[in-house]
């Protein structure tokens, strides 16, 4: 099948097509969009196998030769990416039926996230830097649509700026493509890697290097450029907040370091430095707002930013451990964010407020939801045996490997602010006396099928970390292409 | 006091069929020319854009009684359908095929599968145009 590595991205976006026939009918829509998504984690699992089996799959689209045709690549650091992608998209739609209300449901929710998750897997699968900034519209028009969709007054705000910002930073990115092309003349991303190795990155190709930096870290919310994410994805409904959370940040992420791997490898003194300082910052600034606020949303929004800080530490590092860490931690945070999302979603639910000082003694009522909570905290924090662990404790070590021991320490200690921030949650909503409010009439069985698939999202963070063993040959496989740049370039150039 | 606009309507009329016929033949001229699906499909909504002037909505959603949405939608499934033929053949996606044919009319054609994409692009131009145009112009 030489187009299999495309399955992925086409199978979302030929069911969000024949959703648009089916407006009103919100049925036909749910089970339509369940069973594209289920044919879509089929086909990606089926691309994790042929990815580790045969090597990297790459197919350079209407047959041309390789530098002059737009090239898909799908390496194991990619396909894992896509396959998590769906597979939480899964559950939150299928959480999302009960909680986003049948007045969003007939206004296109389904499309705009079958979209978004075409744009999202096309951005992680692309090996074409411009093709990469058009999957990153795709994505990001979607989510127009979705942090707006329901109209609320807050959302409308908020939208706005998030719009606003979004715009400012694809203009910047497609400046950024201009002023790469018009210094070595190529868009495939294995040809520019080829190229700056030519000229052995000047001067030029470090300023590219930081405007890349500065684009993405717009998208991927580093410091200082993550002021716009707080209050945008406090907007819109739980769902749509999980699927943004857990992975539009993300792609941001990705972007960063697959430029950072592959294009800017010459001046590492100078650019991973940058970006090194960039993510302590960003930890540091993740924790303060992690610790300052009582609202359920924004401690969990703060915990984006501090995981995006870790990642990029180890990604800075540049040493097998590292890479390896930030690969296993990348995949975690995406799962492990949609689970805590959708848990305080449940709380919210039960509660009806999103203000811990409100809340108190839900363990006596709901005593499952407690508990699983507890595990996707520990599970955030990095708790051995569960998912958080393994990534951090590699991004660690190669911290100290690359003599950046400071850098390490902050991470173990921003581990600590993770669990307390985390931990209140807990300790506020779910010990002591029920808050002073009455809590809101609430339908069991509503409770129930909401609780299904967050539940089913937290046993699969379980699983995670739990078969570390066996997901380790995957993750060393994605770190490979990560620190050799010329595993990449021959598969696709084959040379 | 009711405007009575008998020449721009009795204009329209005439000018319509010129702007639709001219959008049709950048359409096809695109191969070669400069020109295709993008602003054809653009023109073309110029054209409805004119009857919409000229006349008020409800006349022109009686006169053309498509979904608009749909539209758009035809149009993608087209454009990926398109593309998608290279999987049956299993060659890499986005791969066209054309040849030359003796057509009765034409002569000696070249016909691209291309042209089929891009009278998707068409469809998709013109749905999310006339959308828009609608859906701020309809609301009262």
């Amino acid at each position: 099948m030489t187009n299999l590595l495309l399955f992925p991205i086409i199978i979302p976006f030929f069911f969000a097509m024949i959703l648009l026939f089916f407006k009103e009918q919100v049925v036909i829509q749910r089970v339509l969009t369940l069973i594209g998504l289920a044919l879509s984690l089929v086909a990606s699992c089926w691309l994790v196998a042929t990815v580790k089996t045969e090597g990297i799959q790459t197919v350079t689209l209407g047959s041309w030769p390789a530098p002059f045709g737009i090239t898909m690549v799908s390496d194991m650091f990619s396909a894992l990416l896509v396959t998590t992608t769906i597979l939480l998209t899964f559950f939150v739609v299928w959480y999302s039926f009960k909680s986003i209300g049948v007045e969003r449901e007939r206004f296109f929710y389904y499309p705009a996230i079958l979209f978004m998750i075409t744009g999202i897997n096309g951005a992680f699968t692309t090996g074409d830097i411009f093709n990469m900034f058009v999957f990153f519209e795709v994505l990001l028009i979607a989510s127009y649509l979705l942090i707006v969709l329901g109209g609320e007054k807050r959302q409308l705000r908020e939208s706005i700026k998030y719009v606003l910002v979004n715009v400012i930073s694809s203009a910047l990115f497609v400046i950024t493509v201009a002023y790469l092309y018009s210094v070595v003349g190529t868009l495939n991303m294995a040809d520019i890697s080829v190229k700056i190795a030519e000229i052995n990155q000047p001067g030029i190709i470090s300023v590219i290097a930081i405007l890349f930096l500065i684009v993405f870290g717009i998208k991927g919310a580093i410091f200082p450029l993550y002021f716009w994410l707080p209050g945008s994805y406090a907007a819109p409904p739980i769902p749509v907040l999980t699927l943004f959370g857990a992975l539009l940040t993300k792609v941001g992420v990705y972007a960063i370091t697959r430029t950072y791997t592959l294009f800017f490898v010459h001046d590492i003194g100078f650019t991973h430095q940058f970006l090194l300082v960039l993510s302590l910052l960003t930890i540091v600034a993740g924790c303060i707002g992690a610790l300052a606020y009582f609202d359920l949303k924004q401690i969990i929004i703060y915990n984006i930013i501090i995981a995006v800080g870790v990642i990029l530490f180890g990604v800075a590092q540049m040493n097998t451990s590292g890479l390896e860490g930030a690969v296993y931690y990348l995949i975690h945070d995406m799962l492990i964010k949609a689970a805590l999302f959708v848990l305080i979603g449940i709380i919210i639910y039960v509660t009806g407020t999103s203000n811990l000082r409100e809340m108190g003694g839900l363990i006596k009522t709901h005593a499952s939801l407690g508990w699983f909570y507890l595990i996707a905290a520990f599970g955030l924090a990095g708790i051995p045996p569960l998912s958080g662990f393994i990534g951090k404790l590699l991004i660690v070590k190669g911290g100290f490997e690359a003599d950046n021991a400071f850098g390490s320490i902050v991470i173990l200690a921003s581990s600590l602010v993770v669990l307390l921030s985390v931990i209140r949650i807990f300790i506020y909503a779910f010990w002591g006396e029920p808050g002073t409010r009455t809590l809101p009439e609430t339908n069991k069985q509503t409770y129930r099928q909401l609780m299904v698939p967050a539940v089913l999202l937290v046993l699969v963070t379980v699983v995670y970390g739990v078969g570390a063993e066996w997901l380790m040959p995957f993750m060393t496989d994605a770190s490979n292409v990560l620190q050799e740049p010329s595993i990449y370039i021959n598969s696709v150039l084959k040379e | 006091m009711k405007t009575n606009d008998v020449i721009l309507q009795t204009t329209t009329k005439v000018v319509f069929f010129i702007i639709f016929l001219f959008s049709i033949h950048i359409f096809f001229a695109g191969h070669y020319t400069p020109g295709g699906g993008f602003v054809g499909g653009l023109l073309t909504t110029g054209a409805i854009v004119l009857l919409l002037l000229a006349f008020d909505l409800k006349t022109v959603q009686l006169a053309l009684p498509f979904n608009f949405t749909v539209v758009t939608a035809i149009g993608l499934l087209l454009a990926l359908g398109t593309a998608a033929g290279a999987i049956v053949f299993d060659v890499p996606f986005f791969t066209h095929a054309f040849d030359y044919f003796e057509l009765p009319l034409f002569g000696k054609t070249s016909l691209h599968t291309a042209m089929l994409f891009d009278s998707g692009v068409y469809l998709v131009v013109v749905g999310s145009a006339i959308t828009i145009i609608q859906s701020i112009g309809g609301d009262d």
